[in-house]
Formats: structure tokens, sequence, C-alpha cells
């Protein structure tokens, strides 16, 4: 590509939180790397149906920087254009767990004091996911990046069942050794297979009549605490989440149970 | 070969004495045994396939039939050979008369077992015949055509339906790729029996089934004369169905299978002695076929820690190979696991990796090893992931690895996309074309950071093997010595298929494909 762009930038350079638009290298230029595949061989006409695509997309002055034909009728771009829609952030409200920061120390001190027993935690990657890094980063002893898991706290109980555990089984464990928690992983989110097996296994807990008496957690990198609370469930943790903080909130949720 | 790590061969030597023992242990516990996958095998070898009315595989029909009957210990060839004998019908009729509750193997008069070894030979031999065709199709097509130069490329396609996948596939193919394996579908390994038919809508990939070998089988062929590389084809044997999936392999030509039962005990739970009894003859099919073996040991390292565990998948590799040359692979076809998973924010972590891969070069001369991409630490910064790959790749073209998993920008995002592919192999083969003989090149320092961390792992492994060969594999398994997994002897999945061999008991195929012995 040419490289620099020399034309004089004809835009508002205030930062405005009702209109924000992405940056590239000055305030409101709005621009946006896109990459794609199209079903298409490479040709001029493709790369005008990229641009075309692009525009469609609300990226004004589309620049197609690279095409390769990956394989035959499959052409790839990556491309630059001026995103011109705006967000306006100051209108902007995501639910979000509450939970107070705390340390295993804290946790543990606190569960000593204010529930004088050990909170019972059942942890798995439900129905066919085999993943369990996501799960044994919140519950192994070891941990994760140097964040011990549930199971190094003295105040937690901790049933680790692994990967592809059924529903049923689960919920079993879960009734047998009477737990607070439930730590439900999921990481295999193709064709949204997770949602199926996380609605089913609220279903099944409320079949059970126990839905109410746990708190029903749920972690992956797809998952967020807006869709958690719409499948039913406690909390949501995405990436970037730690033992403690899943510690933190299984025991101050706890406490405003008990508090009721 | 002079060691550019200064590892002492006598500490080598040593390990590898260590890990023949366990190996010959294990052997020893193996050898009596036999389990309701073997015999399922045994009755797809002699021609049985295909579903009965409930969708059951008739190979689980008539392994279960022996089993309600009170005769497997005997074995499926024992008592197929004797229905041959009584019946006059084909093994695949047999299987179907069984379906259809017209025929009970334990109501027919029993003949001798010379007798029944006789009329099994035409079918053992039609099968041996095939296995050896195929192992010998491949070797001509490699030296017709060629084929990629090591470190092959390695991509997967997950699409879920094998007639998509089959387009991935052979898009890789024109991109570079050297070998294509097919993602299996997650919950395979727990199925105590192999799907039949192909699978249009899998959930994390496709079954491994004979039929879908048998379609990206003809798909790759057809790139491999299109592009002028054969292209290796590769699919899951570990799980409850080791041997018949490997058996399946053979028969539709696989160039690649995981084969690791420690992989199936440590991260699917799969009973221990189930899963190793399973291992053994899968593993003979598999070396009689020509079929490359992966093993698992990188898994370890997405579980504990790649720089404090490192030995552990050092010591995982001397067993593996040991019990490899008993099921009578040779070192060409042990592609032994390990991978490139250690933190990124470890200071020299490059010289660590590279020393663990050299280390793993220098041991294992003639394997094409099999390497593994970062996916611990992926974060998806998929422009930092691509670095990490790139450093994964120097690595590897600077040791001389077999087989490279290639990684992915988008890993731990979701399953490839065809550009994520293309990326993944264009960037590879800039590196490796760059860098080709950069290990010829260099050597490290004296005792410097690199010789040293090998020699502290090649330490760490023999006394970690000497752990194992006094207590035993099982009972280190028990231990928790891998991956900071304990398992128990008698737990977890599959050891309601174990049995023990009774006094008529054979393995035709076994036999056939051992033909000098097992080299205790």
């Amino acid at each position: 590509m040419s490289g620099y762009n020399l034309e004089k930038k004809n835009i508002d350079k205030t930062l405005n939180l009702k209109a924000i638009k992405p940056y590239g290298d000055t305030i409101n230029d709005g621009k946006v790397q896109v990459s794609f595949t199209l079903p298409v061989p490479y040709c001029d006409e493709a790369i005008e149906a990229a641009k075309i695509l692009m525009k469609k997309m609300g990226l004004d002055n589309p620049h197609i920087v690279f095409s390769k034909e990956l394989t035959k009728g499959f052409t790839f771009f990556i491309g630059y254009g001026d995103c011109i829609h705006t967000v306006n952030f100051e209108n902007i409200h995501v639910p979000k767990v509450h939970v107070e920061k705390m340390t295993m120390e804290e946790i543990d001190s606190l569960i000593k004091e204010k529930i004088g027993r050990k909170i019972t935690i059942v942890g798995a990657t439900i129905g066919t996911d085999a993943h369990t890094v996501g799960l044994d980063a919140i519950l192994n002893m070891k941990g994760f990046a140097g964040h011990y898991g549930l199971e190094r706290y003295e105040m937690f109980e901790v049933y680790n069942m692994g990967s592809q555990v059924p529903i049923e089984d689960f919920v079993k464990k879960a009734i047998e050794v009477n737990a607070d928690a439930l730590l439900v992983s999921q990481t295999v989110t193709q064709k949204n297979i997770h949602i199926k097996h996380l609605t089913e296994l609220v279903e099944l807990l409320e079949a059970e009549g126990i839905r109410e008496n746990v708190i029903l957690i749920v972690g992956g990198p797809r998952i967020t605490h807006e869709l958690a609370k719409e499948l039913g469930y406690d909390a949501g943790f995405g990436p970037n989440t730690f033992a403690e903080d899943v510690g933190a909130f299984i025991v101050q949720e706890l406490l405003r149970r008990n508090s009721r | 070969m002079k060691s550019k790590l200064g590892l002492d061969f006598k500490k080598v030597e040593y390990a590898r004495t260590l890990a023949k023992k366990i190996a010959n242990e294990v052997y020893e516990f193996v050898k009596p045994r036999s389990t309701t996958s073997i015999e399922r095998t045994i009755c797809r070898f002699l021609g049985i396939d295909g579903v009965n009315s409930e969708g059951v595989p008739l190979p689980n029909v008539v392994v279960n039939h022996l089993k309600e009957k009170g005769i497997l210990e005997n074995g499926a060839a024992y008592f197929i050979g004797n229905a041959i004998i009584e019946t006059n019908l084909s093994p695949q009729e047999i299987a179907e008369k069984i379906a259809n509750k017209k025929l009970d193997l334990s109501k027919l008069k029993m003949n001798s077992v010379d007798k029944i070894r006789d009329v099994l030979k035409p079918f053992v031999e039609k099968t041996i015949k095939r296995i050896k065709g195929n192992k010998l199709k491949r070797e001509k097509m490699i030296s017709e055509i060629g084929e990629g130069k090591q470190p092959y490329l390695y991509v997967i396609v997950a699409t879920g339906n094998i007639y998509e996948d089959v387009v991935q596939a052979q898009a890789a193919a024109r991109q570079g790729a050297d070998i294509i394996a097919v993602i299996r579908s997650t919950a395979q390994s727990l199925l105590d029996y192999v799907p039949y038919g192909p699978t249009t809508e899998g959930f994390g990939g496709t079954y491994a089934t004979q039929e879908n070998f048998r379609i990206m089988r003809k798909a790759l062929d057809e790139v491999s004369y299109e592009v002028g590389r054969y292209i290796r084809q590769v699919n899951y044997a570990s799980g409850l169905c080791m041997p018949e999936i490997a058996a399946m392999g053979a028969l539709e030509r696989l160039d690649v299978m995981l084969n690791d039962a420690l992989y199936g005990i440590l991260f699917r739970d799969i009973n221990m002695q189930r899963t190793m009894i399973d291992q053994f003859f899968s593993r003979v099919i598999n070396g009689f076929a020509g079929i490359i073996i992966n093993t698992g040991e990188d898994n370890y390292l997405t579980t504990a820690d790649a720089y404090e565990e490192a030995h552990t998948v050092l010591s995982s590799q001397f067993i593996n190979e040991q019990l490899a040359l008993l099921a009578g692979i040779p070192e060409e076809q042990m592609g032994l696991g390990h991978a490139f998973e250690m933190n990124p924010d470890i200071e020299n972590g490059f010289l660590y990796e590279l020393a663990q891969a050299q280390m793993a070069r220098e041991i294992f001369p003639k394997a094409p090893l099999k390497y593994m991409p970062p996916t611990k630490y992926m974060t998806g910064n998929i422009f930092k992931g691509l670095v990490q790959d790139a450093m994964f790749n120097v690595i590897s073209i600077w040791t001389k690895q077999g087989i490279q998993l290639l990684g992915m920008l988008t890993e731990a995002i979701h399953t490839p996309f065809m550009s994520d592919r293309y990326l993944a192999i264009e960037t590879a083969k800039y590196i490796f074309n760059n860098m080709r003989n950069i290990g010829d090149e260099i050597i490290f320092k004296e005792n410097g950071i690199i010789q040293n961390r090998a020699k502290q792992v090649l330490n760490e492994a023999i006394e970690l093997l000497e752990t194992i060969a006094n207590d035993g594999l099982f009972k280190s398994l028990e231990r928790g010595v891998f991956a900071n997994i304990k398992r128990s002897f008698k737990g977890g999945k599959g050891l309601d298929g174990v049995f023990t061999k009774g006094k008529y008991y054979f393995n035709p195929f076994e036999e056939k494909m051992l033909e000098g012995g097992v080299q205790q």
C-alpha cells in the first residue's frame, strides 16, 4: 500500500463521550481494520465486492490492503475503513458480578468468622465438553498464574468432577455432598452447544427442587455475567477471572442469602 | 553424534534401561489379558461391519453376545472360527445371525483349536494383505510424487461435517499443509463402540468412523496428486476403542494416529488396566500398518507447569518409546509428543524451550517428534498470538522437529477459519525456509543457560524414572506423577471390559503382525 495518508483530516477532533468512534491516530478518525474471506475467486470484482461489503458495514473510504486467493474460489481480504457510526458511552449499563475483591486469607477468615464451617463446592465441565483448563485454573490446588485454586483454601471443600460429566451425575453429586455452590465450566461453544448444556442443568436443578439451595456459577471464555443471568445462573465469569474472584463471590453471596 | 547440549549419553542409556523395566512390567500385566475392544477389533479384521436394527455396531453385538453367554474368555476368533466350521457362513453372516437372535455361539459343537485356526487363515490373510497393500501404496505414492520436508506442517479441520472438512482439508493442502488431522467429536473417547457411517453434524468435530476415514482418504489422495506432495491423514485412536480405531486406520490407510493410553487415563479418566491392554494391540496394528503414532505428553503441560514439570514429559517419552518398541513400532514411527507451553512472561523462556526441544531431538534422534504449539497462554490477542506461534516455529526448525502442529493465531477463540490456517502455514513456511539450517550453524555455550537446563531436566527425569521403576507404572499413576493428576487402579471407565484370557484364547492378527515375537 502507499503508506502515509497525507490528506487533511477535516473532522472534529474533540472527544465527545456521547458519540465516540474508533481511534486510529486522531480522535474521531473512525479507523477500523477488518479481515474476512469471500467465497469467490480472486479478481477485480472480488475486491470491489469486499469494498461494497465494508461500506455496508458502515466503513467509509474502504481500502483493501491485501488480498489473496486461499484456495480455489475463496479470497481473503485485509481492509481499512472509517467507521461512520458512533456510540453514546455515557448511556451504557453492563450487568456485572457485584463482588468485593478479597485475598485467599481474607476469604478463609471471613468464612471462619461468619459462616463457621467449610463451604462445599462441586465443579465440573458438563455435557460433551472435554476442556478442563478453565475449571482447573479456578479449582486446582495449583491454580493459574500465581493465583491458588479453591482447593488450596482452608475453608472450601472442593469436589472437582473433571470433564464430560453428564448433567445427571453432576446434580446427583451436588445432592449427595449437600453443595453450597456449583461451578460449571464450558469451553466448547460450537453451534451454541454450551447454551443447551447450561439450560438443561438449570432445568434439572429446578426439577430436583434444589435450585434455590445452591449458588450456581458458570465460567468460560465465551461466558458473560449477562448471559449467565439470562440462563438463570447467579453469576457468570469470563476470561481473566481468578479463584479469589469466584471464592469471594461465593462467600459474599452466601452471607447475603443468610442475612435475608 | 556429539551433543550440542553436552548431554551425558551414559545417563540417557541409564534412563532407557529404567524405562524398559517399567514397560516390561506393564507388558507382563498385559500379556495374559484381553478386552472387549480388542475382541471387537478381531471381529472387524475378520470382516464384520455394519449395525443392527437398533444401530448397534455388529462387532459390539458379537462381543456382547459372547459376554452374555459367559464365553468371552476364549476370545472372538475362537468362537467365530468355530461357527464358520459349523455353519459354513462368513463372519459377517454369522454376526448378522447373532444380531437376529438366530444363532447362539455357545450352543455349537466345539472343534479343535488347530481346525479353527485353519479355517480362519484365509480371512486373516485377506486382512493382512490389505493392510500390507496400504503400506505399499503409501510408500509408492511418496516415491512417485514426493512429500513435504520435515517438520511436516500439520493442521486441523474441525467443521463437524466430513464433507465440509474435505473442502477445508484440500484448501489447507493447497496452501502447503503436509498433514491433515480431522478433529474427532469431543465425546468419542468415552464411547465403548465406534459409530457407523459418515458424520454431517458433529459437535467439536466428526466421529472417527471407517466411512469418514474413507471419504477423507479419497480427498487427500486427489489433492496429493494435484499439489505433488503426499498428504498425510491423522485421526485419534486414544479412548475406549483404541485397537478398533487403529484397525480402521490400518484398513483405510491413515498415516498418523494419536495413540496414547496415558492420555486416556489422565485426561479422559479411562481405567488404566483397560487402556494399557488396549494400547498394546492398537500399537501392534499401527506399527504393522506403517502408521506414525503420536503420543500425548504435550497435554501434561496444559494442566501442569511447563517449566517445572518438563522432566515429566521426558520421562513419559522414555516410557512411551519402550512401550512402542515392545509392540513392534520402529523408532521412525514414534511421534513422541512435547509442547511449547511455558509462560511467555518467564525471562529467557525461549532458551528453556529451545533446550527442551533440542534435548528431545538428541535423545530420540530417529523419532518424528510431534511438537505442539502454545495454547495455554494464548490470550485472544491475535497479534501477539502470531508472534508466540512464530517463536514456536523458530524452535522447531532450529531443533529439527518432525511434525509441527501449527499454532493458530485465533487459538482460544474459535476453531480455525480458512484464513487462520492460511496465515499459520504462510508464516511457518517463511520461518522454516528463512532459517532452514540455523541448527547446523549455531552451537550452544558450554555450561550456559541452555546446556544446563537440558542437563537439569535429564537428571530430574532420571530421578522420576527411578521412582516409577521402583513402584511400577500403575502405582505411580495412582500417586499422580504425570500432569498432577491421580487415577486409581480400579477407577475410571471401561474396567468391566477387561478379562483374563482362557485356555483356548488366541488373537491371530496379533500373532501375524508380530511374527518376530515381542522383544522384551
